[in-house]
């Protein structure tokens, strides 16, 4: 009886690999129109896959667990010197480049992790300010292995696979971006509905709480911002594959507040949202700011207040909710 | 001997900018909770007033740095009538921090839609222009001036926070915002005579400090987590504290930037990340 | 029998005060008891004392005969020592079920697991379904924890201690502000829990208190004044005097 009387229930396996499957389809869609629609373009739409990488990691730890970060572009930042050093060393293979990054940005991570997520609240967010600084100052710093302000430079990757070379105007550079992309996404939300990710969600809502079921939440944070250090060191390695150069603006501030951004714009807690949000702020940076960067500057500061006031769970999820309450509606006619 | 009295003078005048302008931030974190990184846009505005003030206008100094602290004040009503109001004591620190990184980027955009993209040069009357004798050796007259406002700006909080009607009802309200409401204080009034109060300082700072800090376009974004950092460091809401991180930043800052200038702030937030993880909150803060 | 929760001389102290005053009892399997005592005696206290959110300034705590005074909050409960709150604490933005299946998922050491969801598999799936049963909320599996009237919350917070799988549950005050009428619903989910638990319950309601407990222990000024059956309670002169006192003093306060 009581087994019965259960309506509906979370998430079945089948429903998970048919996601996946929507997921990878929808990315290889908007991927292929990106390709045709906008062929002289690629190299912005490139940017804004390497950037997505970023704000996709940074809802991991900022979205899923709670924690307030301005200092996530050292994650990014490490993964494309990383990748870049390896390349210039004469490891020229795309997928040990990413691979490098992954490992690099891993490593960043579990430091800024341990050093982020011991406390909350204000404490959190002056060290993660002040790991980011201090890696950007390294960077500054270590002109030996970062090139300095000049930016590491002269990054030639060989072809992919040992057979597609990159090309100058970036079609192989953009295929390998969105594959890159569908992989990274596919698999981060299967992750997103796993366990451990469940638990995060629940550390976020409450830590006492998630400590009284018996779970020890520092280690898990500190896992967690290893996970979204790899991504952030893909998306890094992969910018430095494709543009050739890594400039000190990759681990700055600027970068960290923009991924902080774009993750309320498009809206935190949700993939999907960290993607659309990335896409958004880079489209509208790439028009407005054309035109002058004082008036970007007033638009973004603008939009970025009435986001956190009346939409404070970004555009996708007030979209998604909208979307819902008129199916309710709907169905209740 | 010779670098360390080289130092000590410039450590001491960067300190006391740095407290001059987080003092008011400090002040605001301590009693409405709120992670305002939009504190240094105000010391922007009055920098910008101040400039202006001075070059088109033509007023002396002093009465610049009126002008400049009043104008930030009136400038800052319609901020705290429709935003800040909304975020004292109760939103959580991401909520806070865009919101007012939003205000930055507005601000920002704004004053040089205005004033245009340049830097904005705030020239000292002559008095504060030359070198000072000390006896032991020369400092600029100006950094004396500076030195000196910070000292004239903690003993004046001081006596504010102690000896007025006005700090009892601060204190009881840092405290116990909900106790002291109950008690018939009007925590809405106190919190907006805070927020000016924390505004009208930054200005002050952003003005006298201009020699050390100087007014240009990304002003507000430059230093946008340095006040932040500044406050934490002290403790949310202690004047000693945000005189004892603005001394000891002042200190590491300059003496790295003097020792070793090509690793910029690196010394400055090791410091930071040592003193916050030790202290979380902060050398001379209460926990929340 | 062996005790299952043995607390021995148990202090605490926050300044000069004494909140919780060489406080001795025990717990066997199956007990039934209830801690109850004025406004400000240090209940609450006590239980932050147990539970491992506050370090005692004295005495031991003992779990199954193993020593845990010290030990961390996740230890505990992996030792079977689990509570709930005064003022219910979910996870806000999940569902019910996630809610229960978080518990039966940590408690079988599944919640490390980063690529396959396991919150349907059937092990895991009978068990919070079975739970949400047992308190009566299994219709409601599917609904966000928002969504909840306050008395179905206190239910899922019951659910959550109790996917646990608790050799000691320490439930504060689990009737806290839910409406009167409602209350009995509570006391009727627990007392549907299997009959192996020890439970400790913190209560002011002293008709639930007298329903629910086969013994009763009582708090004053941090120390234990009288420990017997509800009857004995009711007649003790100590513990008449002691609500009596918090009574006048409540009375001066107001």
């Amino acid at each position: 009886m009581a087994t019965l009387s259960v309506t509906s229930a979370p998430q079945s396996a089948a429903a998970g690999l048919r996601n996946d499957l929507i997921a990878a389809a929808v990315i290889a869609v908007v991927g292929a129109i990106g390709y045709f629609v906008f062929p002289d373009d690629l190299a912005f739409l490139i940017r804004v896959i390497g950037l997505a990488f970023l704000v996709i990691s940074l809802d991991l730890v900022t979205g899923y667990c709670g924690v307030a970060t301005l200092g996530h572009a050292a994650l990014f930042g490490v993964g494309a010197y990383a990748a870049g050093n390896v390349c210039l060393a004469g490891v020229t293979d795309p997928i040990l480049m990413l691979l490098t990054g992954v490992i690099a940005g891993t490593a960043t991570g579990l430091m800024s992790g341990l050093l982020v997520t011991r406390f909350r609240g204000l404490p959190q967010l002056v060290l993660s300010i002040a790991f980011g600084q201090l890696v950007a100052a390294l960077a500054n710093k270590l002109s030996s292995i970062t090139g300095g302000s000049d930016g590491l430079a002269g990054i030639a990757p060989g072809p992919v696979f040992g057979v597609f070379n990159f090309d100058m105007f970036g079609r192989t550079g953009y295929i390998f971006s969105v594959i890159v992309l569908l992989v990274t996404m596919v698999t981060l939300l299967r992750f997103s509905r796993s366990p451990f990710a469940l638990m995060c969600r629940a550390i976020k809502d409450d830590t006492l709480r998630a400590r009284m079921i018996g779970v020890a939440v520092y280690p898990r944070l500190v896992v967690m911002y290893c996970v979204a250090g790899a991504v952030a060191g893909l998306g890094g390695a992969l910018t430095a594959i494709n543009t050739g150069v890594v400039g000190l603006d990759s681990v700055g501030f600027e970068r960290s507040a923009e991924a902080l951004i774009m993750l309320i714009l498009g809206g935190a807690g949700n993939l999907w949202g960290a993607l659309i949000g990335a896409i958004l702020f880079e489209l509208f940076h790439h028009y407005v700011s054309a035109a002058s960067p004082f008036h970007w500057m007033i638009l973004i500061g603008l939009l970025l207040i009435v986001v956190v006031l009346f939409f404070p769970k970004g555009l996708v999820n007030e979209v998604t909710r909208r979307i819902g309450d008129l199916r309710q509606r709907r169905a209740a006619r | 001997m010779q670098t360390l009295l080289g130092i000590l003078p410039d450590a001491l005048a960067y300190g006391m900018v740095l407290f001059t302008i987080s003092i008011g931030l400090s002040i605001m974190m301590g009693l409405m909770r709120v992670v305002n990184l939009a504190h240094g846009a105000f010391a922007m505005i009055g920098g910008y007033l101040a400039s202006f003030a001075l070059t088109s206008l033509g007023v002396s100094y002093p009465i610049a740095i009126l002008i400049a602290v009043i104008g930030t004040v009136i400038v800052s009503v319609p901020f705290e009538f429709l935003l800040y109001r909304r975020i004292y004591r109760r939103s959580d620190e991401l909520t806070q921090i865009l919101l007012t990184i939003g205000i930055t980027f507005f601000i920002v955009g704004i004053a040089n839609y205005i004033f245009g993209p340049t830097s904005k040069p705030i020239p000292l009357p002559d008095l504060l222009k030359g070198p000072f004798d000390l006896g032991l050796r020369m400092i600029p007259a100006h950094r004396l001036f500076v030195i000196g406002c910070g000292v004239v700006t903690a003993v004046a909080l001081w006596l504010l926070i102690e000896k007025t009607e006005f700090g009892v009802r601060l204190r009881a309200a840092v405290d116990n915002g909900d106790m002291a409401e109950a008690l018939g204080i009007r925590t809405q009034i106190v919190y907006s005579a805070t927020f000016a109060l924390a505004v009208g300082l930054a200005a002050f700072g952003g003005v006298v400090g201009a020699e050390l800090l100087p007014v240009e376009p990304y002003y507000a974004l430059r230093y946008m987590v340095t006040f932040l950092v500044v406050v934490s460091v002290g403790g949310a809401g202690s004047v000693t504290g945000a005189m004892a991180a603005s001394l000891l930043l002042g200190l590491a800052d300059t003496t790295g930037k003097y020792l070793a200038p090509e690793f910029g702030e690196f010394f400055f937030y090791v410091a930071v990340i040592v003193i916050v993880y030790v202290f979380p909150h902060g050398l001379f803060g209460k926990a929340h | 029998m062996t005790a299952l929760l043995d607390v021995q001389r148990l202090s605490k102290s926050f300044g000069g005060l004494r909140v919780t005053d060489d406080v001795s009892f025990t717990l066997s399997s199956g007990d039934r008891v209830a801690l109850i005592g004025p406004n400000g005696a240090g209940k609450t206290t006590l239980v932050n004392q147990l539970s491992g959110d506050l370090l005692p300034s004295g005495g031991r705590i003992l779990l199954g005969g193993v020593d845990v005074t010290t030990a961390s909050i996740p230890e505990r409960v992996r030792g079977g020592l689990v509570r709930t709150f005064q003022v219910t604490r979910l996870f806000t933005s999940l569902t019910v079920a996630e809610n229960v299946a978080l518990a039966v998922m940590q408690r079988r050491g599944l919640t490390k697991r980063m690529f396959s969801s396991v919150i349907d598999r059937a092990d895991v799936r009978d068990e919070w379904q079975s739970v949400l049963s047992l308190l009566g909320i299994g219709h409601l599996a599917a609904t966000p924890v928002t969504k909840l009237a306050y008395g179905q919350q206190r239910l899922l917070d019951l659910a959550i201690g109790l996917a646990m799988k608790p050799r000691v549950l320490v439930l504060d005050e689990p009737a806290a502000g839910v409406p009167h009428d409602e209350s009995p619903r509570i006391l009727e989910a627990i007392g549907r829990m299997s009959p192996e638990i020890a439970i400790l319950m913190i209560e002011h309601d002293m008709d639930l208190v007298f329903k629910f407990a086969k013994r009763v222990l009582v708090l004053a000024n941090g120390a234990l004044i009288f420990e017997g059956t509800p009857a004995e309670v009711k007649e003790n002169d100590a513990v008449r005097a002691a609500y009596l006192g918090s009574y006048a003093n409540a009375r001066r306060a107001s």
